[in-house]
């Protein structure tokens, strides 16, 4: 008696070790350095909001891939007319939202006009707003009309901002996001953890994950003892000094990929001196492109010549527009009327990039006579002072949005570029549909924008993820902000 | 262990327990006069932070909404906030809301502010209660006996070991303790918490590291301030009066030496109590712990201004209430205090 008890008790602790090492095998512990502020991707512009919900908990019409490429989401397919004006979507059947709601026509009705609202506190409305109209044709045929043909109209309703939300949970999605996506929101511990779980009746191909928690750390020293101890099991966007830990480590892996994050030394083009060509192409000439990727970026920034993705099929190398070269830029300088330089700000903002890169930067403008104060600033302040208000001489930010060389074509954009020629040729690349004429509009302006050096172009961001060795389909790239976990899962 | 214990009245020692008669009102006006002061510090410190908060550059919609959002986006947000009422308006509101025992909607969270300090407290609190019980059992013990041996080698010793302690960073501690402990040994987790309704085990595993990395500064300082003290009291009349009546050294210092030494040491836990409260930030992060330090140092960065003002005047409460209980309790340690005062 006594023997088969303890027999059978051994068999359950056998079950159990045999249940904790299968759970094990399809659970994940994310590390993320930020916080969301909330989880409702439409209402936000935090890159941590989309971490945690992007293509997990929320689904779009269309899913951007980790090339950037868009793929069919919660539309099967579509067709576009001739004019380039109209979109009509076949949404797939049999989609429910997280909280048992069925999903049709009528929510994709409801998320673009809540976007379009005059209340709407979308943080990229002004992407939408060639929508005019959007019709149900029934409950899984959805058509929008454009006020003019939009190239990337496709991207756009992919992107983490046009997720797909219902009129039911929509008010509460900060809080408790409810989306049609392959994983469920469950918990928020916050200053600690979310955690999402595989959601049942996903309409998709399942997961392979079952649960997945993000775990925020902040600190680097700290985030690489949670990696080493085992209590995360990875994380996108490592801090690349911290990497040499990780390297030749046989139970790590490091994914090296690209960002959308042209990184620019971005120049003040409506105040003087910054105004007068010389003195930017000066400021070019003095800018050794690889001195700062080593310094800032620890030689993982892939070098620009213009405010474009290397990785993009539309990109010229124009690095070679300004080659380093201190007398051509003395040279310059004296040409513009400051034969012994000036003094200048340049404001930083809390990223250690940026900070890098503007002590270098300083060391190399006094070389030719350019003394630069650096200004350390707060997001909010770098935001209101910099951006809104446009009070800045020089500052160094990476701009992740993808393809976005259309701000060279608003005058009224911080650094106050205004160029008619960049213009119009934004606004018929913007109406193109054609990929090689747009191919060829998009180079054009690169290349104007890289010869009137409206900008330092520094570096494009790397993403470095530092991963469990045996974790697989992790996104190398990040096309777009988020940590798309559809595909991870664990292999021995 | 001790001797029979003498007469404190017969030795002419100062008083230690119930004070004269007829001080009753008398302690009733020192108690009164203290909780006014107590409020009077509440609303100046609520009036300068609503004004350093209003102050601060920085909008929190634009914040929010990033550098792609139309004007009209932040409007409307700015709307949404509430943020275009007058400075006035606002923080009328925000004391009547607070009267009322409403602190208000956190900006970028949207939840009650009082229950997101309320979930950070419950780390912080026993964080606080885990690492001054520490410094307290480690602290008192090591500062009376150096005192007890002043001059010799074990003051020496124990005074260098308190000041290696002070000059030690908590968070540079704390990461040792974590490559010991978490990465190599494996022992305890390198961070993160346990909510204590899921695994209350689990949760005050992860308190252990962050709570002796607080506690070895603070048990150093008060080891320093308890001997200090000690010293100070033995050169006084009664310790010699004591050893007079044939006590030796060590028996004086412990009957009549150490009570008499604890005020300075009751201001300085006071101290780090409203310290430990407020200011494990720097620890909070080294073991990533969702405390009260983290959610503020958040909400000034993310400028939700809502939540700062209202989690700051709630720590500035329980820091004054901490300093009213201390001064309250020196006069339950000393009655001469209470008398004079009153």
């Amino acid at each position: 008696m006594r023997v088969t008890k303890s027999l059978a008790l051994a068999g359950a602790g056998l079950l159990l070790a045999t249940g904790l090492a299968f759970a094990q095998s399809s659970e994940i512990r994310v590390g993320a350095p930020l916080e969301p502020p909330a989880l409702d991707p439409t209402a936000g512009a935090a890159e941590a909001i989309d971490v945690v919900v992007y293509q997990n908990v929320f689904e779009g019409l269309t899913r951007i891939d980790q090339n950037g490429a868009v793929q069919p989401g919660l539309a099967s397919d579509w067709t576009i007319s001739e004019d380039g004006r109209t979109y009509r979507f076949s949404l797939h059947d049999g989609v429910t939202f997280h909280d048992g709601t069925t999903f049709d026509a009528e929510d994709v009705k409801f998320t673009f006009e809540r976007i379009l609202a005059e209340d709407s506190v979308n943080a990229q409305k002004a992407l939408y707003e060639a929508i005019s109209a959007v019709t149900v044709i029934d409950p899984l045929t959805v058509e929008f009309t454009l006020s003019r043909p939009d190239g990337l109209f496709l991207f756009n309703i992919g992107r983490g901002d046009a997720v797909i939300v219902a009129p039911e949970s929509a008010a509460n999605n900060a809080t408790d996001p409810i989306g049609t996506g392959p994983f469920a929101f469950v918990q928020w511990d916050r200053g600690s953890r979310v955690i999402l779980e595989q959601y049942g009746p996903y309409w998709g191909e399942k997961p392979a994950l079952t649960k997945a928690t993000y775990v925020f750390i902040g600190d680097t020293a700290t985030m690489t003892n949670a990696l080493l101890a085992g209590d995360v099991d990875g994380t996108y966007n490592f801090a690349a000094e911290a990497l040499p830990v990780f390297e030749g480590n046989p139970q790590f892996k490091i994914l090296v990929g690209s960002t959308e994050g042209e990184t620019i030394l971005s120049t003040n083009n409506a105040k003087s001196p910054f105004d007068k060509l010389e003195v930017r192409q000066a400021m070019a000439h003095a800018i050794n492109r690889q001195e700062i990727i080593d310094g800032a970026t620890y030689g993982y920034g892939v070098p620009i010549g213009s405010h474009f993705a290397p990785h993009h099929p539309y990109y010229i190398d124009l690095t070679n527009t300004y080659p380093y070269d201190l007398d051509k830029a003395r040279e310059l300088l004296a040409e513009a009327g400051y034969p012994d330089g000036f003094s200048a700000t340049l404001k930083l903002p809390p990223v250690n990039y940026a900070r890098v890169s503007g002590q270098i930067i300083a060391s190399e403008f006094a070389k030719v006579g350019i003394k630069l104060e650096l200004i350390n600033m707060e997001w909010a302040q770098w935001l209101e002072d910099v951006f809104a208000n446009k009070d800045f001489d020089l500052t160094i930010i990476s701009h992740v949005e993808p393809f976005d060389i259309g701000i060279y074509a608003n005058p009224d954009y911080y650094f106050g570029y205004n160029n008619p020629e960049v213009q119009a040729l934004n606004e018929t690349l913007n109406a193109t549909t054609d990929e090689a004429k747009r191919k060829e509009l998009a180079q054009e302006m690169q290349t104007i924008i890289a010869k009137d050096a409206v900008n330092g172009f520094l570096f494009e961001l790397a993403q470095t993820g530092v991963w469990n060795a045996k974790l697989e389909g992790m996104w190398q790239n990040a096309p777009v902000e988020g940590v798309v976990l559809r595909d991870v899962h664990w292999v021995e | 262990m001790w001797p029979d214990r003498p007469n404190a009245a017969d030795l002419h020692l100062p008083p230690f327990g119930g004070g004269r008669e007829g001080g009753t009102h008398l302690v009733t006006f020192y108690i009164l006069r203290r909780i006014f002061g107590f409020l009077v510090t509440l609303l100046i410190a609520a009036a300068v932070i609503f004004l350093l908060l209003d102050l601060l550059p920085g909008d929190p919609a634009r914040f929010i909404l990033g550098i792609n959002a139309t004007p009209e986006a932040v409007a409307a947000l700015r709307l949404q906030m509430g943020l275009n009422d007058p400075a006035i308006v606002r923080f009328g509101n925000w004391l009547f809301g607070m009267l009322r025992g409403d602190f208000g909607l956190s900006q970028t969270q949207k939840l009650p502010v009082a229950g997101l300090i309320a979930d950070r407290m419950a780390v912080t609190l026993p964080l606080t209660l885990v690492a001054m019980v520490i410094s307290v059992v480690i602290g008192l013990p090591f500062g009376i006996l150096a005192a007890r041996h002043r001059g010799k080698i074990v003051d020496t010793a124990l005074m260098i070991l308190a000041q290696t302690g002070v000059a030690i960073p908590n968070f540079w501690f704390g990461m040792l303790l974590t490559l010991l402990f978490a990465v190599t040994l494996r022992w305890l987790p390198p961070g993160g918490f346990t909510p204590w309704t899921e695994d209350a085990w689990a949760s005050l595993r992860g308190l252990v590291l962050p709570s002796l990395a607080l506690a070895l500064p603070q048990a150093a300082i008060l080891a320093r301030v308890m001997r200090t003290a000690l010293v100070d009291v033995s050169s006084q009349d009664f310790i010699r009066t004591a050893r007079a009546k044939g006590m030796t050294f060590g028996e004086a210092l412990w009957r009549h030496g150490v009570r008499n030494a604890l005020l300075p040491v009751l201001t300085i836990l006071g101290l780090q109590f409203a310290f430990l409260i407020a200011g494990t930030i720097i620890v909070e992060n080294v073991f990533y712990l969702p405390g009260l330090g983290r959610l503020i140092f958040t909400a000034i960065s993310e400028r939700d201004l809502v939540l700062v003002r209202s989690a700051t005047i709630i720590l500035v409460l329980v820091v004054s209430f901490t300093m009213l209980m201390v001064d309250l309790a020196y006069g339950l340690v000393d009655p001469r205090i209470r008398e004079r005062r009153a």
